[in-house]
This record gives C-alpha cells, structure tokens and sequence, in this order.
C-alpha cells in the first residue's frame, strides 16, 4: 500500500492536501481531501453581542464575506423576529449579486483558466493569470474587469470593498443614491459582454473538455440548493415572501424533499467528522454517512431550478442542456454554471436597480433580541451557507453552529478525486500533469477551504509515497522550472 | 532591469488581504513589468524559493505549520511586510486565544458532530495554544494595518518598495481600516 500526498493544493483558495492510497499493483484505492486549519469560530463568538455576528463572521473568509454577512444579519433579523424594509432586501440583493460575479470571475479566470486554456500539462511557472495575460491578453482583461465591477458595485454600496459593516442586523445602514445606482448602472452593458463573450469562449472549449466532463466528479448524488416557489434559481431567499427555503433533489432531479424550513435544517442535514481533516463531512440525514451524499454550488443550483428567469441566463441554460441534459451529473459543469449564473448576476442586479423604490430611504429596523435562536440562510458563491445562533436574554451569543458552503461538498469532493485519480493514475507513472489534473477537480468545485475550517492557508505542491506504516519512501516537490517535471511515483519494494 | 522577486504568504488570515492585493486589478499587471510573483496561492510554487527581496504575510501564526512557513520565509526574504491587522496584531484568529483548544475543537467536532464525533487528528497540523502575530516570532521590517489594508495601500507600499525604498506606514493607515 503507498500513498500519494499532494501537499499544498494550488490556486484554491485555502489549504489542503490530497492523499491518494495505491494498493501494490499500482491501483487507486482511495483519495482524499485534507483541510488543513483551524480557527474556532464557533466557539469565541460566544459571549459577543449579537449584533456584532455580520462584521465578525466576514472575516471568516475574504473572498465571500458579503455571504457570511447575509447569512449572519439574516440569523440576527430572525432573532429579532422582524421582517426587514423591502429596500434593504433588494439592496442586500445587489450587494450578494455583485459578489457571486466577482468570486465566480476569480474562480474562473484567476484560478481555473490557465488550465483550462494553457492545459494540464502546462508549465507551472506560467500557470496563472500572469501567464494569460502573457498569452491570452484580452481573456485575462476580461477576468480582470469583471472581478472588479464586482468589488467596485460593493463598494458603491457598502463603502469598501472587503469586510464591508454596511450589512447589518434589520437590513443595511445606509440606502443607495441615485448617483450610484446611475453608476452601476451605467456599467452592466459591459459587464454583460464580458459575461456571453466568456459563455462564448467557454463553450468553443468544451469539445476539447468531453474527458474532464466524463471524470471530474460525474456520478449520481443528490442536490441541495434554496428554492423559490416559482422554480427559478434562488440566491437570496426572501423571509418577506417565505422564499428561499431548502430544497433536495435527487440524481434524476426529481425534488425530494422541500420547503424546509431554516429552522428545521438539522432535520435534514447532520455533520459528520473525518478524522484526517479540519472540514466536516455534512451528509443528507435520512440516508445517514456517508450514504447521504449531496453536491451543492452553481451546477447544483442550475439542477435544482427550472430556469433562472432572465432573459440572457435562461437561453444560456436552455443552450446548456440541449448539450448535457437537464440534470448534469459532473462537477466539471460547475465551470459552465458559473458563467451562466455571471450572465443572471448581472440581469438581475439591473432588474433591481430599475426598481422605482431602490432609492427608498427606510432601509433599516430596530428591534432587541426577542426570540433566543435564529438560523439565516443563502446560497453563497459555493452553494448554501447555513448561519445558526442561540443568544441569551441579553442578547449575548450563547451558541454558534456554522455550515459553509465548501462543507457540504466533502464527500463529493472525495468521491471525485477517486474518480479522477482511478482514470488518470491507475497503471499510470504520476506525473506533473496527473497531479493537477486532482487539484484541476477539486478547483472545479472552487471549494473556499478557508470557510472550510472557518480558517485558511498556504499552498505548494508537495507528493510524498508513504508505505503502509506510514513511513516515507520518496518525496517529490514541484519544482518552479519552465519544463513540467517528470515525476515517478516507484512501488514499493 | 532585473525584476523584483516577490512573494505572498497566507498564515492563519482570511484571504481578504490577498484579495486586497488582487483589488490592484489592471495595476497588477503593469506592476508584475518590475516584479516577480514566485511564490503565492496564485501561483504554482511548491516551495518557498530562496532569495526572495519582499515577503508580504498575511494572517497570523496558529500551528506548528504556520511556524514553519514563517520561519523558512523570514530566513529567505531580504524585506518581510505584516500585512494587515492578523499579521500585525493576531486580530480574529486571536480571539481564541482565551479559551483551551480541547473546548474549541470539542465545540466543532464534538458538540457539533451527528456522525464520527472526534477531534481530527491525522494529517492535520498541530495547533498552538495561543496565536501571536508575525513579529512574535520573527523580525518584521514593515507593519501595514487594516483588516484589509486597502488596495490604494497595498499599491503605494508595493511602489515604493520597487523603488528601492522603504515607506512609512505610519504616516498614510490607521488600524482596522
Ligand atoms: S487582517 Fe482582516 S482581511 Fe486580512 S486576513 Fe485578517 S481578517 Fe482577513
């Protein structure tokens, strides 16, 4: 028995490890996805005034801090037991719009698209965005722009861009000028070419992609994701409207379990703990774990809604299935998803700024604690983000449970690396290559492994063959050289 | 001329200020004409490269990993910047520094567990019982506050140091900015 230890996951945002067991004939037996930090948040909230949750959960993670924010101010509303002004929702709309874009624009053009147009095999010194603004100018343009009219829509609104306290417990705290909303406005036709000239570029590729499709996470699981009354894709959720509740979809796409409640999430969904990781394993409790495996996240969302509802995204997704089925079972899809969902952001953010009442100036409700536990919900960039919290008369938080969206794909993440590596290095010498292939799958999923752990890391690339007891038989580190070294994984004597 | 070699590290932080440098959008590649990135989470490194001339650190040290990290990259970095207020003061990550690590992983992975309750244990770095920031343990040159410091910051700090000079922070941040 050997293992092969990918250390240092690369252009993910976070740090893992990726194990994978080979038996003595060189087969795949398992692989694994180790999450490396820890930080405890569930814990050193306590005793914090509720309404402090929305700045202090931001700094769970950089990249998506306005879903940590939403999730959180929407636990407090309901702690609160208010329904927040119609405006402040439309405007945490946006502002959760504006973010999907921009973390979608860093997963795909920061993080996944020298893969994806250099190849697998590409040097790694050139494997990053430097290389395709050498390479590819006006792609990586693209990806640069767009990721910033994200950032820039947060800061018009929230006044910066990273941890902003403009998202606060009964809606937001401050509402939006007319100056700005021209501003944002002025800008979408932009954004929106950079999103279909993309979708167009993408597309082209997929032809070349039919291998990655086939087996980066393509197998039956079931799907979660919130859903809205009328079918279409459901980010935000709204307690005004009782939208935005669970949804389970089987591998067929037939709804499975609905309308749950977010209060009743620990009904459905149970934590399990892999004793190689700092990321818990949550699993579909009926079907208990690891049986209940389910995948969440921008392939998931578009599984589980009938269509987005705009004009753009709608025949993006209708182009989408025509090729790969209503249902699409890889993960490799999630690349695709989150263009089309790009494309949606941007509709929608201006179907809302066109609101007559976006400029309203009520956008903020008072209340104290009235009810002692609380539970927000949304779908962040990575799929569904769970903010549960128990607070003592005083208002002081008296117990935290958090589920991030990465979370829930841990089992599939798993499942996927066994897929990828059984194809790519069973029989196989590992090469260069072959091992950013693995990293290629777990980037698909775009897993935020500092949500993850409620924590965060480094990243390099580090393989070690380990026998059965443990010990290390060879060590081979990534070089930074122009040529992808040629890496051998020697069975064990 | 010879480009700048510079590279990012991301200790026990929460990217936001790696993301702060990447708000430097299309600066960034003007600047990457002057400079290397050689080591980064946006880059393909495997280790941290010997003769590195700026380190900027974000986050702070939690784990005998973090240690490690650390170590090697002052060892190697003619210029080490703490950027951000984890790296400069332990911030967040520090405020759970008051409580036994047995509680706090007993919370998540106990308390909080329905399925294979128990503290992950292989594989997995060892914890610090209290998190410290960057100068605790080696020296640092330049402390840039902020929880992110902003991009218009990152952008001065990093112009000036490719100028082959060495800015005063004091004078342009304040903390938690
Ligand atoms: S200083 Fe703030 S933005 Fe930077 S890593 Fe720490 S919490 Fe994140």
């Amino acid at each position: 028995m050997q293992t092969i230890r990918i250390d240092g996951v690369t252009r993910v945002e976070g740090h893992g490890r990726i194990t994978i067991q080979l038996d003595d004939n060189g087969k795949v037996q398992d692989a694994h996805l180790h999450v490396l930090q820890f930080r405890g948040f569930e814990k050193f909230c306590e005793g914090r005034p509720f309404y402090e949750m929305p700045a202090l959960t931001a700094r769970i993670c950089g990249i998506c801090p306005i879903s940590h924010s939403l999730a959180s101010a929407k636990a407090c509303d309901a702690i609160m037991t208010i329904r927040i002004p119609e405006t402040a929702e439309m405007l945490r709309r946006i502002v959760h719009l504006a973010q999907i874009i921009q973390s979608h624009a860093l997963s795909f053009f920061y993080l996944s698209s020298p893969d994806l147009l250099m190849g697998w095999d590409a040097s790694p010194a050139e494997r990053n965005i430097f290389g395709i603004a050498a390479k590819h100018p006006e792609v990586a343009l693209d990806g640069i722009r767009l990721r910033k009219w994200g950032q820039e829509v947060i800061e018009l609104l929230g006044g910066k861009r990273i941890h902003t306290s403009w998202i606060v417990p009964g809606g937001v705290a401050a509402p939006l000028t007319a100056e700005k909303r021209d501003e944002i406005l002025r800008r979408i036709p932009e954004a929106l070419a950079i999103a279909r000239r993309t979708i167009g570029l993408f597309r082209n590729m997929m032809e070349k992609l039919s291998d990655e499709v086939a087996a980066f996470g393509n197998f039956p699981t079931m799907f979660m994701a919130l859903g809205r009354k009328d079918g279409n894709l459901c980010l935000y959720g709204s307690r005004r409207r009782h939208e935005g509740w669970l949804r389970f979809a089987d591998a067929d796409g037939t709804i499975v379990a609905d309308n749950i409640h977010p209060n009743d999430y620990q009904q459905y969904i149970g934590e399990g703990v892999d004793s190689g990781s700092f990321m818990k394993a949550p699993y579909y409790k009926p079907l208990g774990f690891p049986a209940g495996i389910y995948r969440v996240g921008p392939a998931a969302r578009l599984n589980i809604a009938r269509q987005c509802g705009t004009p753009l995204a709608d025949a993006a997704l209708h182009d989408f299935r025509m090729l790969y089925g209503v249902v699409s079972l890889s993960s490799f899809h999630n690349h695709y998803a989150r263009l089309i969902e790009t494309l949606y952001a941007i509709e929608r953010m201006q179907q809302i700024l066109e609101q007559p009442d976006i400029l309203d100036t009520d956008v903020r409700a008072e209340a104290r604690a009235n009810e002692s536990e609380g539970v927000g919900i949304v779908e962040a960039p990575r799929g569904t983000l769970i903010h549960h919290y128990k607070v003592d008369s005083d208002g002081m938080i008296a117990g935290v449970n958090l589920i991030v969206a990465t979370a829930h794909n841990t089992l599939a993440m798993n499942r996927g690396l066994l897929q990828v590596a059984d194809k790519y290095l069973s029989g196989h010498t590992a090469n260069e290559g072959i091992l950013n292939r693995m990293e290629g799958l777990i980037r698909s999923f775009d897993p935020c492994l500092s949500c993850a752990t409620h924590a965060s890391g480094r990243m390099a690339l580090e393989i070690e063959v380990v026998d059965a007891r443990g010990f290390v038989i060879t060590r081979i580190v990534r070089e930074d050289s122009s040529e992808p070294a040629e890496l051998t994984v020697p069975h064990r004597e | 001329m010879k480009k700048a070699r510079i590279a990012t590290l991301w200790l026990d932080g929460c990217s936001g200020c790696h993301m702060s440098l990447l708000d430097l959008d299309e600066r960034l590649l003007e600047l990457a004409d002057r400079m290397e990135l050689v080591y980064s989470p946006l880059v393909d490194a495997a280790e941290f490269p010997e003769d590195v001339d700026v380190t900027l650190v974000e986050g702070a040290i939690a784990s005998d990993e973090d240690e490690k990290k650390i170590t090697l990259a002052r060892a190697r970095t003619r210029l080490l910047i703490a950027l951000g207020d984890c790296a400069v003061t332990g911030n967040v990550p520090a405020m759970r520094n008051n409580i036994p690590l047995g509680v706090l992983l007993g919370r998540s992975y106990i308390d909080l567990a329905t399925a294979n309750p128990g503290v992950p244990e292989s594989e997995v770095p060892r914890l610090n019982p209290h998190v410290i920031p960057l100068h605790e343990l080696v020296p640092v040159d330049i402390f840039v506050p902020g929880c992110p410091p902003s991009p218009a910051l990152i952008d001065s700090l990093l112009s000036e140091v490719l100028a082959g000079r060495t800015p005063d922070i004091a004078t342009v941040c304040h903390f938690g900015n």
